[in-house]
């Protein structure tokens, strides 16, 4: 098949970027959509022109590393898919295919399509983690969790950091980030002990760097490449509401 | 407890909670308004009378100013740092499916605001300030303001205040579909099961309050006029 493509390239941090036009022969429909901008690279390495630097790892949509906002898409056409298990077939012969970063003021562009993500782990270091002594596995009984909250804490734990919610979202938010985060560790025994200081410094951090706040437009869930669901936020309210209410910082 | 103030979800919870205020209120609001449509507006007169010289409602009156002050404050001021947190925008506008009254409430409340400024003009200053005609119907012994004469009197003489309380409904029914539920949802009273029935109560409830005020200028049009 035979695309157009118009994508998004700038030279680094600080320049001034803007879409340039690449039109691609002989794409193969059951390629993804990575392979195929791998394809793009090999052909414009050949002619002597700058290859569009995206970033990506491992291809099954489990790393979190692909971050394209495709014809008006964090990750492309589909539902709960990443941009490495979009494939060409989902395109239509002839079609122009729009590429752009994740457009956040908390994520800045480096390079054409990779966007800094370090706003993530900061707000991870302000508490997604639980501080218990971390020796041997402990017998598998010695910590009851039940069947509800294990699966609803795994459902949260599926979120892979991609950014996808904060590049669907209006206001650049990255309340299903956090509350996803808070959730996971807040359903189990071994998070609960720190829970309320948890919520409270992750959504500060939150805050801190710049990200906007919910409005419960739900595009977030629409685009989760793990459909993580906006009940989530709404238990981050409760965890937060909760823990400013009772907590004494 | 001092960030709860400043942070996103603090000033949303304002939001939510001037907003379910708002929706009592709203509520209230019709249950009078429905004695406009029963007699020939005395059961209206004697209610509208009895609440604008309750004592009661010369304190709940700027609690319900404050309401709305509130409301409009957050929402203006967390509008503002939300198109702050996406500088470059993208070139082709987002797809992702979602309510179109959930991304515009900024908007209809601006709309909501400038019908809410007419409709005091019409009524409220009027009623507040004395240029209502007087009314007795205990052959003079004690005078109350004809505001049924008022209300019918704008929606009988006048067509384009009749589509102008109808579109300020239409504005506030988009806005209630979400904000009634949305509302449970920042105060965390919400989850993957309630989630869908509350979005359910959203409607009937906008159903509800924008039907109910949008019939009342169409129920002048038919009684006086066709």
């Amino acid at each position: 098949m035979k695309i157009k493509l118009n994508i998004w390239k700038q030279a680094n941090a600080k320049a001034k970027g803007k879409f340039e036009k690449y039109e691609l022969d002989g794409v193969d429909a059951e390629m993804s959509f990575i392979e195929m901008l791998d394809y793009l690279n090999e052909k414009l390495i050949k002619e002597g022109k700058e290859p569009v630097a995206f970033e990506h790892d491992c291809h099954e949509a489990i790393c979190g590393c692909c971050s394209l906002y495709i014809n008006g898409h964090p990750h492309g056409p589909g539902s709960e898919t990443a941009t490495c298990q979009v494939h060409m077939r989902s395109f239509k012969d002839g079609a122009t295919i729009t590429v752009e970063p994740w457009r956040a003021k908390s994520f800045p562009v480096l390079k054409d399509l990779m966007v800094d993500r370090n706003a993530f782990d900061k707000i991870m270091t302000a508490g997604g983690f639980v501080s218990i002594d971390a020796g041997q596995a402990p017998d598998a009984n010695a910590n009851l969790v039940g069947k509800i909250d294990a699966d609803k804490a795994f459902e949260a734990a599926a979120c892979i950091g991609c950014g996808a919610c904060v590049a669907a979202c209006k206001n650049s938010s990255a309340t299903l980030f956090v509350a996803a985060k808070v959730s996971q560790l807040a359903l189990l025994p071994q998070g609960k002990v720190e829970a309320k200081r948890r919520a409270l410094n992750m959504v500060a951090k939150m805050d801190e760097l710049g990200f906007g706040s919910c409005t419960n437009t739900g595009a977030c869930e629409a685009e989760c490449p793990k459909g993580i669901g906006i009940d989530f936020i709404a238990k981050l309210n409760r965890e937060y509401l909760c823990a400013s209410f009772s907590e004494a910082e | 407890m001092s960030k709860f103030f400043t942070s996103s979800i603090g000033q949303k919870f304002f939001m939510s909670i001037t907003g379910l205020f708002l929706m009592v209120f709203l509520k209230v609001h019709l249950i009078l308004n429905s004695l406009l449509l029963f007699g020939d507006g005395e059961l209206f007169n004697q209610a509208a009378n009895f609440m604008s010289s309750n004592p009661i409602m010369k304190v709940v009156e700027p609690i319900l100013a404050l309401g709305f002050i509130v409301h409009i404050f957050y929402a203006s001021f967390i509008t503002l740092k939300n198109q702050m947190a996406r500088p470059q925008k993208y070139k082709v506008a987002n797809k992702t499916k979602a309510s179109w009254a959930s991304k515009n409430m900024y908007i209809l409340g601006g709309l909501i605001l400038i019908f809410l400024v007419i409709h005091l003009a019409n009524f409220f200053w009027k009623v507040k300030f004395g240029t209502v005609a007087a009314i007795s119907y205990d052959g003079g012994q004690t005078e109350l303001h004809d505001v049924y004469g008022l209300v019918a009197g704008l929606f009988k003489g006048w067509w384009w205040y009749d589509a102008l309380y109808i579109a300020g409904a239409i504005f506030l029914f988009l806005h209630l579909t979400h904000g009634f539920w949305s509302a449970f949802q920042t105060i965390g009273w919400d989850n993957d099961k309630w989630i869908g029935r509350l979005k359910v109560i959203a409607y009937i409830y906008a159903v509800i309050i924008a039907g109910g005020f949008a019939f009342i200028p169409l129920f002048f049009l038919i009684k006086y006029v066709v």
